[in-house]
């Protein structure tokens, strides 16, 4: 049969790799390739080997091209590890030429051949291996629907056996998956198997990338950040969501609701104890949250850049009155359509300086699902603690992937924090109240809730222009002691957000690295391959602003430091250069900011060019 | 500094309500606004619904934009919580707040400025979704704040005070309201007290989306021959419908007028509205026959005031979002935390 021998040129040696390399799969938009994809991904999960899929995908619905490429790593990295594909199932005439040339030499193209392709359409340094999917699934199916959804299955079935993906594994995934629907489960064995059995009658081993049993994976989950925050949302109390929907943080919301169904609905009376408002913009969506919060709901919207930019008047007022705001963004590439559905890290100073006036806000940053889940929670006490909008910066790399992460724990004996709130005992009890007081020192004052008291502790809330007792005031010294006072707060909050984390080298060394969220697992892997070269960095990754005393001290403690970073402009170094006055000579930018994920080599490739030649290590 | 409080001292003899409160007690500081504005008289309005209804001050939450409408919440109400937010983003703010605790009663006091033009979207959204709630404009047809521009409100061919002539068509809000699905809309004018505090108390017993759209001249920049909001002019075109009186549950309900001129309307929390009817054949429940009726008036020249339209069993938005009967923002850990071992489960799935 036409072009289901292998071909491989002299020059380039056929690619040999157990338990790690990287599969892509090209397909086309709503073609149902989703569910056999993240079966895929799944299969490597049941057999012990960590995997990190990444939805590539244009703003459609139908029939443009999307991409989900597999990162399969028995060394554990999760992190996109960059230059070619080892192996493409290219199921997508449309980019077919562009998935051809994104091969590594010496890897594989798995591609159905039932109409045949000329010979130009190839590489002749790479394994062509070619299957009749089409031809299969329309001899044994005749309905469209079925032959298009069970094609993807058959195809599953043939990549198994050619790289010797475990089988009972697939199977049961496929009995979970349909649970209660035994036809279901039945008619996608069997297209298993026809995928299965062709490859084992017709090919021999053409394939060099090998599956195997391993148990790296351990207690680990596989999620996606944008449900782990939700769940974090849920576990933080949060009972009011108003939210716009906006790639890539849309399904956040809809996770809130889908896990509001499952765990906040009275067993007693069957409802709600949640509200879910889809509002008709952000401004809306933002004014909804602000409105619930003054009035002692948690609430909470997860929006966008541009979501960020269309609050930006409404965040300034919950700075200023002082209102317990929890805002997700999930960071995309700009506004408009087209890029935002690609990754970025381009909201870092839009968020910690939003608004107009001097304001500075407090961001959580989230390096995978896991902390998207306890930041998520601990946001929500953030907020009512420092009585100020707090921002859980994701980014579409985080949010919209599933992502191998530790699991998920609640201590039972964990209470919401509701902050300074002043009771109607505390006020019947003499308790001096003034809404702007700083009784405490730390820049907090008390608030009461509307509804409270019949007739003390009622406060008038507005911008800036109040006096501590909250009573209208324009005077310039009341002004004044109410923004020294926000500053004091925004110290208090430096103490109170997650440090940063320092991950030592194994010697002592004058190079370091900052960075934060998603490009968490690319710079781990990129520092053991910089190591190797001489390159011995201590890492510092970030995961709050305002920043702790332990940020400035990484700074002192190092001669160069590379801020690395996934936008144009290097945001957190200039955060760092304003905040800490650090001499922008010391942090050498690295930045990425293509949409797609950072990678291990392209970091290790940056840092390494940068390096001043008299810190490295001789090796 | 423009605060300034108003001394606490009562007549002894000053009138109480059920509660105990007299009307001092709704009052708040003074107001800075001009001598004779429209919009103080609506504040006195509002001083007396809630007093003669013996609402406790704190149970009203009061909530505003940015013009001199939405300044006024700090002059009325002075022991209730009050929010002054952003400019025609009233809607959305009150919106939350009644999410968070369904128990309060909200009033929004907005302008023309505030929601017919940079707020209308959220205007109109709050009325679709049905949020309990008490909805003025204090509708003057200017921008007072900043000295004197047109408003969306302001009739097409009205002259500004420099002599300007407004080629724009005017937005009627409450036309938009009855189109959107408030369940109570009404129309009145600040110089008619007797119109407005029983329109306003009907409002406020009633459980659904309310608005009210209250003519108020400004005695500063739109008060002058050739406007269509001016004093003058309002009671020379005002073509009153009705006139209420509002019966709280437990009075005795005695009608004395001619069959086909009062109308008797209980709403859903077992208030009374005594509906003195000055046009016999209008139906006060029909939407569609309110729109036509404001449109033919509207073009013969004559502003229609009254309760236009009342849906006496309101569906209010914690319906639709089939919420607890208990506010949200009094719901415990207990409620809202599912705990540890269902972490684990859900641990369990992801695997």
């Amino acid at each position: 049969m036409l072009q289901q021998v292998d071909r491989v040129t002299p020059g380039a040696e056929r690619l040999q790799r157990v338990n790690e390399f990287v599969v892509k799969f090209a397909n086309v938009n709503g073609s149902g390739s989703a569910s056999a994809n993240a079966l895929f991904a799944k299969t490597v999960l049941r057999m012990g080997v960590a995997v990190t899929p990444r939805n590539i995908f244009p703003s459609n619905i139908q029939g443009l091209p999307t991409w989900y490429e597999v990162r399969i790593s028995e060394a554990g990295h999760l992190g996109a590890r960059g230059g070619g594909v080892d192996l493409m199932v290219a199921m997508n005439p449309q980019t077919w030429d562009q998935d051809v040339q994104s091969i590594e030499p010496g890897g594989y193209l798995f591609y159905d051949n039932t109409k045949p392709m000329p010979a130009s359409k190839f590489r002749d340094d790479i394994v062509v291996v070619g299957v009749p999917l089409t031809r299969m699934t329309n001899e044994a199916y005749s309905d469209p629907r079925q032959r298009q959804l069970f094609k993807n299955i058959v195809g599953l079935g043939a990549l198994a056996a050619l790289i010797d993906m475990d089988i009972p594994s697939i199977e049961q995934l496929l009995s979970e998956q349909f649970k209660g629907r035994d036809k279901l489960i039945s008619a996608n064995i069997q297209a298993l198997h026809m995928g299965l059995d062709w490859v084992k009658q017709n090919l021999g081993d053409p394939i060099g990338l090998k599956m195997r049993k391993a148990d790296v994976v351990g207690d680990r989950i596989f999620i996606d950040g944008n449900a782990a925050a939700a769940l974090g949302a849920v576990y933080g109390g949060a009972t009011v969501c108003a939210w716009y929907p906006i790639t890539p943080s849309s399904s956040l919301a809809e996770a809130f609701q889908r896990y509001c169904s499952r765990y906040r609905v009275d067993k007693a009376t069957g409802k709600n104890n949640f509200a879910i408002v889809q509002a008709e913009d952000e401004l809306s969506s933002i004014g909804m949250v602000i409105g619930a919060a003054w009035n002692g709901a948690r609430s909470f919207t997860a929006t966008s850049g541009p979501g960020i930019s269309l609050m930006q008047e409404f965040i300034g007022l919950a700075y200023f009155a002082e209102i317990p705001a929890v805002i997700f963004d999930v960071q995309r590439s700009g506004p408009s359509t087209g890029m935002p559905t690609r990754t970025q890290q381009t909201d870092i100073t839009a968020c910690a300086y939003a608004s107009h006036g001097d304001t500075k806000h407090v961001l959580l940053i989230p390096e995978d699902p896991y902390e998207c889940f306890e930041f998520g929670a601990l946001a929500f006490d953030l907020a009512d603690r420092l009585q100020t909008p707090i921002f859980v910066m994701l980014d579409l790399e985080i949010g919209m992937n599933e992502r191998l992460t530790r699991p998920f724990n609640w201590d039972d004996s964990r209470k919401m924090d509701r902050g300074k709130v002043m009771t109607a005992a505390d006020l019947d009890a003499g308790k001096k109240f003034g809404r702007y007081l700083d009784v405490d020192g730390d820049g907090i004052a008390y608030r009461t809730l509307p509804g409270t008291h019949p007739t003390k502790g009622a406060f008038f809330t507005r911008g800036t222009s109040k006096d501590a007792m909250a009573r209208y005031s324009e005077e310039g010294a009341d002004y004044q002691e109410n923004m020294e006072r926000l500053l004091k707060k925004h110290g208090t909050a430096a103490g109170l957000v997650p440090p940063a984390i320092e991950r030592k080298a194994d010697r002592p060394t004058k190079l370091g690295a900052i960075y934060y969220g998603s490009t968490s697992p690319a710079i781990v892997e990129a520092d053991q391959m910089l190591a190797e070269q001489g390159i011995v960095l201590d890492l510092l990754r970030v995961r709050a602003f305002p920043f702790g005393p332990e940020v400035e001290a990484f700074i002192a403690a190092h001669d160069q430091v590379f801020v690395v970073e996934q936008n144009r402009d290097g945001q957190l170094r200039s955060l760092l250069i304003n905040e800490l006055e650090i001499n922008p000579a010391k942090l050498t930018k690295v930045v990425h900011y293509d949409g797609t994920p950072i990678t291990a080599r392209f970091i290790a490739g940056g840092i390494a060019e940068k390096t001043k030649p008299s810190l490295k290590v001789a090796s | 500094m423009t605060f300034i409080p108003k001394p606490k001292l009562h007549h002894p003899d000053l009138q109480k309500n059920a509660l105990g409160f007299t009307r001092r007690d709704y009052e708040g500081p003074v107001s800075t606004l001009c001598a004779g504005c429209g919009h103080d008289s609506i504040s006195a309005a509002i001083v007396k619904a809630c007093f003669e209804l013996d609402i406790a001050p704190h149970r009203v939450a009061k909530l505003s934009g940015i013009g001199c409408s939405s300044k006024t919440p700090t002059y009325f109400l002075g022991a209730s919580h009050g929010f002054n937010s952003v400019h025609g983003r009233m809607p959305s703010v009150l919106t939350g707040a009644n999410l968070a605790n369904k128990d309060l009663i909200y009033l929004g006091v907005s302008g023309d400025g505030d929601s017919a033009s940079i707020g209308l979207g959220q205007f109109a959204h709050s009325m679709r979704r049905g949020v309990n709630m008490v909805y003025i404009v204090e509708n003057n047809g200017v921008y007072g704040l900043t000295k004197g521009q047109f408003s969306a409100t302001s009739d097409k061919g009205a002259k500004s005070k420099r002599g300007v002539v407004n080629s724009d068509e005017a937005i009627d809000l409450v036309g938009m309201a009855l189109q959107l699905g408030a369940t109570f809309v009404g129309r009145s004018f600040s110089g008619d007290k007797a119109q407005l505090v029983p329109l306003i108390e009907a409002a406020l017993k009633h459980e659904g989306a309310a608005f009210i759209d209250c003519i108020s001249p400004c005695v500063a920049f739109n008060n002058h021959e050739g406007s269509t909001k001016s004093f003058d002019y309002v009671r020379e075109h005002n073509a009153a419908l009705n006139y209420l009186d509002v019966i709280s549950g437990r009075s005795e309900i005695t009608v004395d007028y001619a069959p086909g001129e009062v109308e008797m309307v209980t709403q859903h929390d077992g208030s009374t509205l005594k509906l003195r009817k000055l046009h016999p054949s209008y139906d006060v429940h029909d939407r569609v026959a309110a729109l036509t009726y404001m449109q033919e008036r509207a073009a013969m020249g004559e502003i229609v005031t009254g309760l236009l339209y009342v849906d006496p069993n309101p569906r209010d938005m914690h319906g639709y979002l089939k919420t607890v009967d208990r506010p949200l923002n009094e719901l415990s850990d207990d409620a809202l935390i599912p705990g540890g071992s269902a972490l684990e489960r859900l641990n369990a799935s992801l695997r």
